[in-house]
């Protein structure tokens, strides 16, 4: 099936952004989310539109497909002048908006004809283009199940087989991939290239993910509403070969040799990355002559392929440098033994009306540990959490933390815990100062002590720049470090982070899981819930969870090790997921 | 070069959009029960909370009767006014008595007959009686006066025929009241509640199924495909029409059935009036819908800005001609005004056509206004 239309625009463009601009006015103050945004989006590839959250992705979207108009500037969508021409624009494109615009109360077959009716598909070519949708996602056993009843990964193949009734001449998807397992992820990829490869369909994605960046054929990396670059992803990576290393050194312990490389001069970049350190140095550095710990300097050090993300960081250390920070914590590591449980969850199962978002979850977690609980979307995460916080009693099964049952437990067991909700739960209208003061308040801080916490938070998460600003005008990797501190100031033995780094930089990032393996290295438990597979490398044991179920439970090592195979030595924790999905699917 | 969006396909693909829109708003109704609740349990529940609840007829009024000495006459009179159904009348042998009753809210009207009556009677003379009635309630005091001087009256001329004496009343009032013989208060209350109603169920269902829509962030898939705005408003106002419809339909099955409200017009001015005006609550649903983006907000917006002046400015319970003059301004942009008059007419007096025509033609222009307002605020964008 070939996209319809007559081909009105010559030139190899299917869209062309000239110095667009765009603020929103939120509550009086102006925030800029496109500043002279210029990018072209060339036909029949897949353009990736890559930054973390509030880059101006979506804003930069809505512009696309007329939902906005821009300030100033022009968007040329297939040679037609979005703001001039919305219809014409709508009629040769599709677009998948971030929550995806599916009716939850209408079934599968329903919604692919209330889309194919919208798009004026005629009658007799929806019987095979639906057989192709249905084919290519998977869905055709499902048509006649309410869209609501889908799970994550299903609702967002049908959105995308919502948008794609009639074959558009570009489609234009806004963050199809975010929270969606990786089984399922893999999945969307593979359609969005059989399209571009079958249809000749332009594709224009975004995605926080900075790992898909790789799968695109042209990137558009945004960050804080300007463009910092496009090229293909090489045009990206190669500036930084000979910078990426691999370092590898048998029985040590991996977090604080991060830590120790990631502080040594010349070290752009030091993550958990596989079996060992991944670290990007300063151009024209020599890996082993970089300051590296003694220790380490003669160890296993092998050059590794550059990624996109290594360019990434490296553009924004050069915007915003840190100073070294001296780190004693971390040596201090080996000091904490992991012995007694202080999170114990025994067959815990958790319904709502005939569901079972939790079956039958079992785990414990050991004082001092940082604990992950990954999974996607839907997976049952964030129910666990809730339950072990109190918030929400279990169906069945038994519940302990620091020895007690949270949900009849006093005050005083409460008071042992620090809780991080997911989107950083703050009072936005009160400064960052305010909400320090509010929340150690809420946990009965006062006098002396509450100045002495609250002068420890300003210091520890450099806020004091920030003091009197309203929390909900400060960038999100401070909101995000404000939430934790609100969460610390009660100093709490167990801290529960839900979702703790959605959406955030990747150097913001990379300060978080700093600050908490800090934590960790002074005995604070710590139990954190992500989506981003690569953060678990930070986790002492995790578990990973689908569909209310537990898949595996281990050292990051561990499940990684259950997955080697001859084609893949060192597979990621990705890989292993995929993996534990694919076993899963094939015992059924 | 720009194309405005009514123009953009030919009429078998506008069709087609528009009839994809209602199948999908017919699917949603029927599997979400909040919007079926809407249109058939709220008006029930509201009728039965008014038509059995709340009455302004003023029966069984508990009215003391103060007798000094009691005679033949006094025995009678008392008599009489037990006989009468809007009194339940407790005697006293003193004022001090029934006044301390009326002091403790247990008797809202005295009637004094002095020591002289039964001889002033027997005299042949009138003789005065003292009347006190709670006014707190001004509008209930003055049903009670009037209706306490009805049985003074009527018992003043059987006692006087009993007698075989001439009848002493220089001047008899006759009364003939039109419309509604029997002054049932629920006669002209239940056909003012429909418009109530209707106007509750009009604009919450618009307001709430399009804020839903952007609540769920199905309406900015939606705004992305070439449907155009006309359709897409069309897709909603259509669908609602029949359920809001429906809703009518039980409304006046249950004045006319449930309530023997009388129905002296025809059904075909009563619904013909009825979706003119379902039309206009429709509307400011949505243009309530242009502004409130989620459920809570807009549900606040329609009962604030519709329910409220309907039910207190719309004539139903309050009497327009008696407001201040601003307000009774204030009155003519209440849609519901127009058709309660219609309604009450129609229910009670039957096809008045100037009455009904006038009203009807004010909700035709209210109709216009609003739609030609929300098409023009209703945009394909996001702001």
């Amino acid at each position: 099936m070939q996209p319809d239309g007559v081909d009105l625009l010559q030139g190899t463009n299917a869209l062309e952004a000239r110095a667009v601009s765009k603020g929103f006015r939120i509550k009086g103050r102006l925030v800029q989310a496109l500043d002279a945004v210029s990018l072209d989006v060339k036909r029949g590839i897949v353009t990736g539109l890559i930054g973390p959250d509030a880059a101006g992705k979506t804003t930069l979207m809505r512009l696309i497909t007329g939902l906005l108009l821009p300030e100033a500037g022009s968007v040329k969508v297939l040679g037609i002048d979005v703001a001039l021409d919305p219809i014409g624009v709508q009629e040769l494109i599709s677009y998948m908006p971030q929550r995806f615009g599916l009716y939850e109360d209408l079934t599968v077959q329903e919604n692919l004809d209330l889309y194919a009716d919208l798009q004026g598909v005629p009658m007799g070519l929806r019987t095979g283009r639906y057989a192709e949708l249905m084919h290519m996602t998977g869905l055709s056993p499902f048509t006649g199940r309410l869209a609501g009843r889908l799970s994550g990964g299903m609702k967002q193949k049908l959105g995308l087989a919502c948008t794609l009734v009639r074959a558009p001449r570009l489609l234009v998807l806004d963050e199809p991939t975010v929270g969606v397992d990786p089984v399922s992820r893999r999945e969307l990829w593979a359609i969005v290239y059989r399209l571009v490869e079958d249809e000749g369909m332009t594709v224009l994605l975004s995605t926080s993910y900075l790992d898909e960046a790789e799968r695109c054929s042209d990137v558009i990396l945004i960050h804080q509403g300007k463009i910092l670059g496009q090229s293909a992803p090489r045009g990206f990576s190669d500036p930084m070969t000979g910078r990426s290393y691999q370092i590898k050194v048998p029985d040590i312990n991996k977090k604080s040799l991060q830590t120790r490389v990631a502080n040594a001069p010349g070290v752009v970049d030091a993550i958990i990355h596989g079996g060992g350190i991944r670290m990007v140095v300063e151009e024209g550095a020599d890996p082993v002559a970089t300051g590296l710990p003694a220790d380490i300097s003669d160890a296993g050090i092998s050059p590794v392929p550059p990624r996109f993300e290594d360019r990434f960081v490296d553009l924004l250390r050069q915007q915003r440098p840190v100073h070294p920070r001296s780190e004693a914590a971390p040596q201090a590591q080996a000091a904490v033994a992991h012995h007694d449980d202080i999170i114990v969850v025994k067959n815990v199962k958790r319904r709502f009306g005939d569901f079972y978002a939790v079956k039958d979850v079992t785990f414990s977690v050991k004082h001092g540990e940082v604990f992950g609980l990954l999974g996607a979307n839907g997976a049952g995460k964030s129910t666990t959490f809730r339950m072990l916080c109190g918030l929400l009693p279990a169906s069945e099964g038994a519940l302990q933390v620091a020895g007690r049952d949270l949900r009849r437990a006093s005050a005083g067991a409460r008071a042992r815990i620090g809780y991080m909700a997911q989107r950083f739960s703050l009072y936005e209208d009160l400064s960052v100062l305010e909400n320090l003061r509010f929340f150690s308040s809420a946990y009965g801080l006062y006098g002396k002590r509450q100045r002495a916490r609250i002068d420890w938070a300003m210091e520890e998460f450099e806020l004091a720049n920030y003091a009197d600003l309203k929390s909900g005008d400060v960038p999100l990797g401070y909101k995000q470090r404000l939430a934790l501190a609100a969460a610390m100031m009660h100093e709490p033995e167990i801290l529960f982070l839900d979702e703790p780094t959605s959406g955030v930089d990747p150097l913001a990032r990379r300060e978080f899981w700093h600050r908490i393996n800090a934590l960790s290295a002074e005995g604070v438990t710590v139990l954190v819930t992500t989506h981003f597979m690569e953060e678990a490398e930070y986790c002492d044991r995790l578990v990973i969870m689908a569909e209310g179920k537990i898949l595996a439970q281990g050292t990051p090592e561990e499940i990684r090790k259950r997955f080697r195979s001859e084609d893949c030595p060192e597979p990621t924790l990705e890989e292993a997921f995929i993996g534990l999905i694919e076993t899963q699917q094939n015992r059924m | 070069m720009s194309r405005t969006d009514d123009n953009n396909s030919g009429p078998a693909l506008r069709l087609m959009r528009l009839k994809g829109l209602m199948r999908k708003e017919a699917f949603q109704i029927i599997r979400d029960p909040s919007s079926i609740a809407i249109a058939f349990l709220l008006p029930l529940v509201l009728l039965l909370l008014f038509g059995y609840g709340v009455s302004l007829d003023a029966e069984h009024v508990p009215a003391g009767v103060v007798v000094e000495l009691p005679s033949a006459q006094t025995a009678s009179f008392t008599a009489a006014f037990a006989n009468s159904r809007y009194f339940d009348p407790i005697t006293f042998d003193n004022i001090h008595k029934a006044e301390q009753a009326a002091v403790c809210g247990k008797i809202t009207a005295i009637v004094w007959l002095r020591q002289g009556f039964g001889k002033d009677m027997l005299s042949g003379g009138a003789p005065p009686i003292g009347v006190i009635v709670n006014g707190v309630d001004a509008n209930n005091a003055r049903i009670i006066e009037g209706y306490l001087q009805g049985v003074w009256i009527t018992w003043l001329e059987q006692y006087a025929a009993s007698l075989g004496q001439p009848q002493k009343i220089p001047v008899s009032l006759e009364q003939r009241v039109w419309y509604n013989p029997e002054v049932r208060s629920r006669n002209f209350l239940v056909p003012g509640l429909i418009a109530i109603i209707m106007t509750l169920i009009g604009a919450l269902l618009t307001a709430m199924v399009v804020a839903r829509e952007w609540e769920r962030g199905t309406m900015e898939a939606l705004m992305v495909t070439p449907v155009s705005v006309r359709d897409i408003l069309l897709g909603k106002l259509i669908p609602y029409f029949i359920l809001g419809m429906g809703g009518m339909t039980l409304s006046v099955a249950m004045a006319v059935w449930l309530f023997d409200v009388p129905l002296r017009g025809s059904f075909l001015v009563l619904f013909g009036s009825s979706a003119l005006f379902l039309i206009v609550a429709l509307a400011m649903g949505l243009f309530i819908s242009t502004a409130a983006k989620n459920q809570f907000l807009a549900g606040q917006a329609a009962i604030i800005s519709t329910f409220l002046p309907a039910f207190m400015l719309s004539g139903f319970l309050f009497y327009i001609g008696s407001m201040p003059k601003p307000i009774q301004w204030f009155t003519h942009i209440v849609a519901a005004r127009y058709f309660v008059n219609i309604l009450q007419t129609v229910f009670l007096a039957g096809n008045i056509w100037p009455v009904i025509l006038v009203n009807c033609l004010a909700l035709l222009i209210m109709a216009v206004v609003l739609l030609t307002l929300v098409r023009r605020r209703t945009r394909k964008r996001l702001e």
